[in-house]
C-alpha cells in the first residue's frame, strides 16, 4: 500500500543469520516487507525461506540449537531484542502452517483459543461475535455455523486449513505468515485459500511461503527468491518473473532447477 | 524363467502360510497356559467360597449361663456361654465319654461359643428354650464335607478322628450339615484357624497402599516428565537424570524395601507394618514407571499441536497445560495404572518393611498395621493346614479380580478422554 506515493514498510529485516548449531542456514538476509500487501517466498526445498519466515514471530526460539542474529524490526521494533516479549508478538503476528494443525477441540474452541488467553472478549456474546466474524473472514462460516460444537478435526483438509486461518485471525493479528499452506490441499480448496489471501491483504500484511511459483505469481505483489540460504532477489512480483535481473531467479523462474 | 518365477512365487506364499501358522500356534500357546493357569486356580480355589455349618440343637439353659430371672442386655453380655456350649456339643453324642466330649467340642471352631451368645443377643426370649444353631465347621471337617480331606488314610496319620467321622457322617445324613456362601472370607480378617481366616485386612491393606502410592507417585511422576519433557534444557544434566530414571526402573523390587525399612522405619520412625509405609515403598516403585510412561506420551503429541499454540501467542506453560498435558492423559494414565497394577502385586518390599505379620484386626485408616494381599497369599501358602490351601487359590482369584477391575476402569477412563480429544 502506498501513502502519498510511498511505500508503507511493515517488516525490515537487517542482516539476518540463523545458524543450527554451527550449520548456518540463512546469510545475511536483508528484506523489507510492504503493509498490506501479500508477500511471496520462494525457492528450492532447504533454501531457509521457511526459516526466514519462523524468525518474524520467533518460531525458532523453540528449537534448542538455532540461534538467529541481525535485526528484524517490525513497527520500528527490534523482534529479536532482549525486551521483546514473544506472547505480544505472536499476538501481533499469526501463523498458518504447512499441514492444517487444529486443535483437537471444537470448531468454536479452536478459534477462541487465541482471544481467550489473550482476553479478548469480556462475555460470551463478544466471544461468539469474534468467532462468526472470524469464521465469516476465513469463508468458512457458511459451512460450519451449525456444527460449531463438533470436533475440528473432523473437517476436510482444506476445511481444516480455513479453521487454522481463522483462529490466526481471531486475535487481529497485523501480519499472518503462511509456511505453504497449501500444499497439502487439492486444487479447489488451494483456489479457495488463494482467494481468502487476497480479501485478508486488506487489513492484513501477509507473508506466505510457497512451493509453487504460480501460486506466488498469482497472489503476491512481492516476491523474494532464496537459494542455499541468500536472498538472490526481491522486488515487484511482475518484475522478478518477467525480467529478473539474477540469472539464478531466471534460472528458477524458467524450471531449470528447483 | 518363467517356471523359475513360479516357483519363487510358490516359496514366498509357503513362506507367509507356514509364518501365519507360528504365530497362530504362539498365540494357541499362551491361551493354552493362561487356561490351565486359571481353571487351576478356580478349581482349587472355588470352595473357599462356601463354608460348612454344622447346626446344632443349643438349650440355653439360664443356670448353666449363671443368669438371674429377667436378665438386662449387659447381663447376657457377661453371661457365661461356654458351659453350654460344650454341652450342646457333647449332647450329639449322649453316650460320649470324657475324650470323646472333647474331640466333639474340636468339631467346631473355637468361635463357636460366640456364635452362640450372638443367637442370644439377637433373640433374648430364646433362654429356657432349645433352637438349633449355625456353628461354623472346624477347618478339617471343611475339607471332609468338600471331599478334599484323605478319609482313607490311617487313623494316626489324621487330624480328624474316626469318632469325629462318625458323628460328622450321622450329621450329615441328618441333614444337620449345611454349606452356605462364605461371607467371613470378605468380612474377616487373617486368623490362624482357617475356617475363621478372611481377607478383609489384607484387602483394605492392599487398598489403602495402593491409595497412598498413587497420591505420592502420580503427581510427582507427571510433574517430573512435564518438566523433563517441555522445560526442561537439553543437556547433559537432564541426559544423566533421563538415564538414572530408566535405572530406577530396573531396581529389583526388594531394594525398595531395604530402602523402606532403612528411610522410612530406622530414620523417620513410621508406624511399622501399616500401609502408609507400604505405600510410599511402592510409589519409589512405582515412580519411574509412570514418569516413563507419562514422558512417552507427551513424546508422542504431535509438534504441529505445540506449534498451533505457541504461534497462536499461547506461552509455553499455557501450551503445555491447555494442549499437551490433556493430550498425554490417556497414556499417562494407562501408565500409571500398569504401576499400580505392578505395586499391587508386589510382595517382596513389603515383607521387608513388615506387613508380613500376622493382623488379626481390619485396618480403618493407612496408619494401622494391615498385611496386603499379595503377602497373604505369601502367608496362607506358608502354613501347613490343609484349609488354607483353598485360601491360597482364592486370594489369588479376587487379587486378580481387583487387578482386572482396574484395568477395566483405566479403559474406561481412556475410552471417554479419547472420545473427548479425537
Amino acid at each position: 500500500m502506498r501513502k502519498n506515493g510511498v511505500k508503507m514498510i511493515k517488516i525490515k529485516a537487517k542482516d539476518v543469520d540463523v545458524f543450527y548449531g554451527k550449520k548456518q542456514a540463512l546469510f545475511n538476509i536483508s528484506l523489507d516487507i510492504e503493509e498490506n500487501q501479500v508477500t511471496a517466498l520462494i525457492g528450492p526445498s532447504g533454501c531457509g525461506k521457511s526459516t526466514f519466515l519462523r524468525c518474524l514471530n520467533r518460531m525458532n526460539d523453540v528449537i534448542d540449537i538455532c540461534s538467529v542474529k541481525g535485526e528484524i524490526l517490525i513497527n520500528d521494533f527490534n523482534i529479536n531484542d532482549k525486551s521483546c516479549d514473544v506472547v505480544r508478538l505472536r499476538e501481533k503476528i499469526g501463523m498458518v502452517f504447512q499441514k492444517p494443525n487444529p486443535f483437537p477441540k471444537t470448531l468454536y474452541e479452536n478459534v477462541s483459543y487465541g482471544p481467550t488467553i489473550h482476553g479478548m472478549a469480556q462475555s460470551k456474546q463478544e466471544m461468539d461475535e469474534i468467532v462468526e466474524t472470524s469464521l465469516k473472514k476465513a469463508a468458512l462460516w457458511e459451512e460450519v455455523k451449525d456444527r460449531l460444537h463438533e470436533p475440528g478435526t473432523g473437517l476436510s483438509g482444506g476445511q481444516q486449513q480455513r479453521l487454522c486461518i481463522a483462529r490466526a485471525i481471531s486475535v487481529r493479528p497485523e501480519v499472518i505468515l503462511m509456511d505453504e499452506p497449501c500444499s497439502a490441499l487439492d486444487p479447489i480448496a488451494t483456489a479457495q485459500i488463494e482467494e481468502l489471501i487476497d480479501e485478508l491483504k486488506k487489513e492484513h500484511t501477509i507473508i506466505i511461503v510457497t512451493h509453487s511459483m504460480a501460486q506466488a505469481a498469482r497472489v503476491s505483489q512481492n516476491t523474494g527468491f532464496f537459494h542455499l540460504g541468500q536472498l538472490i532477489e526481491h522486488g515487484s512480483t511482475d518484475k522478478i518473473f518477467k525480467n529478473p535481473d539474477n540469472k539464478k531467479t531466471q534460472d528458477y523462474i524458467t524450471g531449470r532447477f528447483g | 524363467m518363467n517356471k523359475n518365477k513360479e516357483q519363487l512365487l510358490n516359496k514366498r506364499y509357503k513362506a507367509e502360510q507356514r509364518f501365519r501358522l507360528y504365530g497362530l500356534s504362539a498365540i494357541f500357546m499362551a491361551l493354552l497356559f493362561l487356561t490351565i493357569f486359571i481353571f487351576k486356580i478356580f478349581s482349587t480355589g472355588y470352595s473357599a467360597f462356601l463354608k460348612t455349618w454344622l447346626i446344632v440343637p443349643v438349650t440355653f439353659d439360664a443356670e448353666l449361663m449363671m443368669l438371674d430371672q429377667n436378665p438386662s442386655k449387659e447381663d447376657l453380655q457377661d453371661a457365661d456361654y461356654y458351659d453350654i456350649a460344650l454341652k450342646s456339643m457333647a449332647d450329639l453324642d449322649p453316650n460320649a465319654n470324657e475324650d470323646q466330649e472333647n474331640e466333639l467340642k474340636r468339631m467346631v471352631s473355637y468361635f463357636f461359643e460366640k456364635e452362640i451368645k450372638n443367637e442370644l443377643l439377637n433373640d433374648p426370649n430364646l433362654i429356657g428354650k432349645t433352637k438349633e444353631v449355625y456353628l461354623t465347621a472346624s477347618d478339617d471337617l471343611d475339607q471332609v464335607f468338600k471331599g478334599n480331606y484323605p478319609r482313607d488314610l490311617p487313623e494316626d496319620q489324621r487330624r480328624v478322628s474316626d469318632y469325629q467321622l462318625k458323628i460328622f457322617d450321622q450329621l450329615v445324613a441328618n441333614g444337620k450339615v449345611e454349606s452356605k456362601f462364605n461371607i467371613s472370607f470378605f468380612t474377616n480378617a487373617d486368623s490362624r484357624e482357617a475356617e475363621l481366616a478372611g481377607i478383609a485386612s489384607s484387602f483394605m491393606g492392599s487398598i489403602f497402599s495402593i491409595l497412598v502410592c498413587l497420591m505420592i507417585a502420580f503427581p510427582v511422576a507427571v510433574l517430573a516428565a512435564i518438566y523433563l519433557e517441555e522445560f526442561a534444557p537439553k543437556n547433559r544434566f537432564t541426559d544423566f537424570i533421563e538415564v538414572n530414571i530408566n535405572n530406577l526402573a530396573a531396581v529389583p523390587s526388594i531394594v525398595f524395601g531395604l530402602l523402606g525399612l532403612g528411610v522410612l522405619l530406622a530414620i523417620f520412625h513410621l508406624p511399622r507394618s501399616t500401609p502408609l509405609v507400604g505405600g510410599i515403598t511402592l510409589s519409589l516403585m512405582t515412580l519411574p514407571t509412570i514418569i516413563i510412561a507419562a514422558r512417552a506420551s507427551l513424546k508422542a503429541v504431535p509438534p504441529s499441536i505445540r506449534e498451533a499454540a505457541l504461534a497462536m501467542g499461547a506461552s509455553r506453560m499455557q501450551t503445555t497445560m491447555h494442549h499437551t498435558v490433556p493430550l498425554s492423559m490417556p497414556g499417562t494414565l494407562s501408565g500409571t495404572i500398569i504401576g499400580l497394577a505392578q505395586a499391587l502385586g508386589e510382595t517382596a518390599p513389603l515383607i521387608l518393611i513388615g506387613m508380613v505379620a500376622f493382623v488379626n484386626t481390619i485396618p480403618g485408616s493407612p496408619m494401622d498395621p494391615a498385611a496386603s494381599l499379595p503377602v497373604q497369599i505369601y502367608i496362607w501358602a506358608e502354613s501347613a493346614e490343609r484349609g488354607f490351601v483353598e485360601k491360597v487359590s482364592a486370594c489369588i482369584m479376587v487379587l486378580l479380580g481387583f487387578l482386572i477391575i482396574m484395568n477395566l476402569f483405566a479403559q474406561i477412563i481412556r475410552h471417554k478422554f479419547e472420545k473427548k480429544w479425537s
